[in-house]
């Protein structure tokens, strides 16, 4: 298959761990070589957060780079904007409604961007809005905003939903499960309204 | 069976296949997972976190000398701290096999320098190896311990951020059945006196000249042939990167990067029409094919500094621009980190700029404290510096200045290499107040044990450090211990020990927020619109959850777990219990 090219991108603490861990899951099933690069440490306490998955016949950078990325799925709004350059012309955007101030916006030497959502719709005509905090909410548990957005990015894959439940089966702990199943189906479901 | 592993899960699988029985380390990103990865999951094998890297290599050192198989994984600069006994058993050779792992830090994402370890191959004499994938990660492992016991001496295993921190396949083996070797005094071979060393170092030399001709054969370094028109020289990530930027040229792929195959890399450069050298970091391929007299071209058109990318060289040497399209061209307010809701260090931080203070820092979460708004932190060098450095100011600029200077250093940190400094400062007569970060916990690095916690690195409880007995073992009266959330007794203290002429060491005790056995916040808190007079004090802590909306100052629910920080400094009591319409569930 061609080479796919996913980012995941947020603030640190968000959770976008798990969903690295299940595409990976995912491309191990699919018999595909898969990278998953991600920076630990220091830039992890509430900053700018990257994740980059790669799956494909053969993977050699672990890195996806600017203009390269056929989905990139955000947690939140401004990391939308900073990252934006890295998807590639045709490419699919998930972004996720929620906005977490950065430090320059708390104390008042920055502005939060306004209207991000209409700016990157501008620019790429395939940009999901998802209000993936509200949708966790109702399925019963806020920390399954990652799985709601898993299941968004699931839609818009060639690869069989099974894959994607049993990666979700095998990753996330069993009293977790159902909660997140729930919010995966949310997600999945999201796209086809 | 193939595992989808980090580079440095796959170190460590790599140890046990070979069967390694002694690992040792100081955590430090990006080379903590090694460690944890063999505590977590390889029960045959003994594994510490060690006081520092020095300390560390000699333990493995000493496994080694006893016929074990050993690993001991640092980052870059942690082999600074180890640079010392490296630089002998070079000289004494090994017994069982044994590995050094070193992570290095191109672009800095965790460090606070960018140094190319691969110059500590060439400078200590030992070989050292690159690999460039999670599968070479295990592979090269059991390679550098067969070659450590072949040539008699340790071998290094360089890896680098994004080598460590990808995951890629791995194809699991079997674990080897290796046994203890046989311990032998060998009184010219370990004792490293002058009339002995003078003996080994003529082997070291005999040694280079067979791991030259060892270069030449081995499989670690392969040529894959494509087109001719292009011959590229590469290791580790950079071949990665190489791959894609160029696609089906020639590579020379080094596994060993020291020492050089001369005559392969003479072979290679004879039948491409155009050679590069594509390496992070230093030029240290180049300048050494140079020398060779061969004609190659690398830093010239590539970067010394940061990491590379298959962009930079699509760009820098095949003229390529990268096409982009999404950019969204305005001011984005940048995200720097920053310390979490609830961190003790908040409350240290806030007294010392209230204070004014001219603050030495240290390495950890607190450097955080450099940042804005806290921005109450002048200095931070390498572990341990704060203190001598304190100590170094009151010496320049006299005992007023000091009486407006502290260091602060972190339990771990302060382990690492803080104890030296503190005596040096009772020894030679200094003043200096030292606070030491007491949060229970090594937290920058991902919440790992240290002396000072009560724990081995496998959750088993062991004897605590007394920072208090310490302090007054090596000579320092003025000890006090003082939870930095109590604000109002931590600035009396604070002052007081600034203005006694005498050492003195503040322990600022409490744990990290992150910390589950020991932190029970009560959960988010709310500012009452009416009492709330918009003063803005609050915003003076820092917190990331406390947010200027304009109108009203509000707190982020979803990031406030309730330290109550914040309501100490309100003078309007505005701060309260969030009620069960909280949105955290």
């Amino acid at each position: 298959m061609q080479n796919l090219n996913i980012m995941i991108v947020g603030v640190g603490g968000q959770g976008t761990l798990l969903a690295s861990r299940i595409l990976g899951a995912v491309a191990l099933k699919k018999n595909y070589d898969v990278k998953v690069s991600e920076v630990h440490g220091m830039s992890q306490r509430g900053g700018s957060v990257v994740t980059y998955v790669r799956l494909g016949d053969k993977i050699h950078s672990p890195l996806v780079e600017k203009g390269e990325a056929d989905i990139i799925i955000s947690f939140e709004q401004l990391e939308s904007m900073r990252w934006a350059e890295y998807l590639r012309c045709g490419g699919k955007f998930i972004v996720n409604e929620q906005k977490i101030d950065p430090m320059p916006v708390i104390i008042g030497k920055a502005k939060y961007p306004e209207k991000i959502i209409e700016k990157i719709k501008e620019n790429c005509r395939k940009t999901i809005v998802v209000d993936a905090l509200s949708i966790a909410k109702k399925c019963g548990n806020i920390k399954t905003v990652n799985t709601v957005l898993l299941g968004v990015l699931a839609k818009s894959t060639q690869i069989e939903k099974e894959v994607w439940l049993e990666s979700l089966k095998e990753t996330v702990p069993s009293k977790f499960l159902d909660v997140n199943l729930k919010a995966f189906e949310e997600g999945y479901s999201l796209q086809a309204q | 069976m193939k595992k989808l592993m980090l580079g440095n899960e796959a170190v460590a699988r790599g140890a046990y296949e070979a069967g390694v029985t002694v690992a040792t380390a100081y955590p430090g990103t990006p080379s903590t997972e090694i460690t944890e990865t063999i505590a977590a999951n390889y029960d045959n094998i003994y594994s510490e976190w060690s006081p520092n890297e020095k300390v560390a290599l000699e333990v493995a050192i000493g496994a080694s000398i006893a016929g074990a198989r050993s690993i001991c994984s640092m980052k870059h600069v942690g082999l600074n701290v180890a640079a010392d006994p490296l630089f002998t058993v070079s000289y004494t050779g090994v017994n069982g096999g044994l590995v050094i792992v070193v992570a290095d830090d191109p672009g800095m994402h965790s460090s606070q320098n960018e140094q190319d370890s691969r110059f500590y191959a060439r400078s200590a004499k030992v070989p050292m190896l690159e690999p460039s994938d999670s599968q070479e990660c295990k592979d090269f492992v059991k390679k550098a311990l067969e070659i450590s016991e072949e040539f008699d001496c340790p071998v290094i295993l360089r890896l680098s951020t994004r080598i460590s921190h990808s995951q890629s396949l791995v194809e699991l083996g079997e674990k080897e059945d290796y046994k203890l070797k046989d311990y032998k005094k060998d009184f010219n071979k370990y004792v490293m006196m002058p009339a002995m060393a003078r003996k080994r170092h003529v082997e070291v030399e005999k040694r280079m000249a067979r791991l030259r001709e060892f270069a030449e054969n081995t499989s670690l370094n392969k040529i894959e042939w494509g087109s001719k028109d292009i011959g590229v020289i590469t290791s580790g990530i950079a071949y990665q990167y190489a791959k894609e930027a160029f696609g089906d040229v020639s590579y020379l792929k080094l596994g060993m990067v020291y020492p050089l195959p001369e005559k392969l890399i003479r072979e290679f450069s004879g039948k491409v029409k155009k050679l590069y050298v594509v390496e992070e970091l230093e030029p240290f391929f180049e300048n050494q094919i140079k020398k060779m007299g061969i004609e190659v071209t690398g830093k010239e058109l590539l970067p010394a500094i940061g990491e590379l990318s298959a962009n930079i060289i699509k760009e820098k040497v095949l003229g390529e621009k990268v096409e982009i399209n999404a950019a969204i061209n305005e001011a984005i307010p940048v995200r720097p980190p920053v310390m979490c809701p609830g961190c003790p260090h908040r409350g240290t931080f806030y007294v010392l700029k209230k204070l004014k203070l001219t603050v030495n820092g240290d390495i950890g979460c607190y450097t955080l404290g450099a940042l804005p708004p806290n921005e109450s932190m002048d200095t931070c060098v390498c572990m341990g510096a704060s203190i001598g450095m304190a100590h170094g100011m009151e010496k320049a600029r006299g005992r007023d200045f000091s009486r407006k200077t502290v260091a602060v250093i972190g339990d771990s940190t302060f382990i690492h290499s803080g104890i030296t400094g503190l005596i040096d400062i009772v020894y030679n007569k200094g003043n200096s107040t030292i606070i030491v970060l007491d949060n229970s916990i090594t937290g920058m690095t991902g919440h790992q044990e240290n002396p000072t916690t009560g724990f081995t690195i496998k959750g088993e409880p062991t004897r605590q450090v007394d920072l208090v007995k310490l302090a007054n073992a090596i000579g320092i009266d003025r000890v006090r211990v003082a939870d930095p959330f109590n604000l109002k007794e931590f600035e009396k203290i604070v002052k007081e020990e600034v203005e006694a002429d005498e050492p003195s060491l503040i322990i600022a005790q409490r744990p990290c927020a992150l910390l589950k056995r020991s932190v029970n916040f009560k959960g988010p808190l709310k500012i009452s619109s009416e009492k709330c007079r918009k003063c803005k004090v609050c915003m003076t802590i820092g917190c990331p959850a406390i947010v200027d909306k304009g109108s009203s100052i509000e707190i982020n629910d979803a990031l406030c777990v309730g330290c109550e920080l914040c309501t100490k400094v309100c003078r309007f009591d505005a701060i309260e219990k969030a009620g069960a319409d909280c949105a955290k569930s």
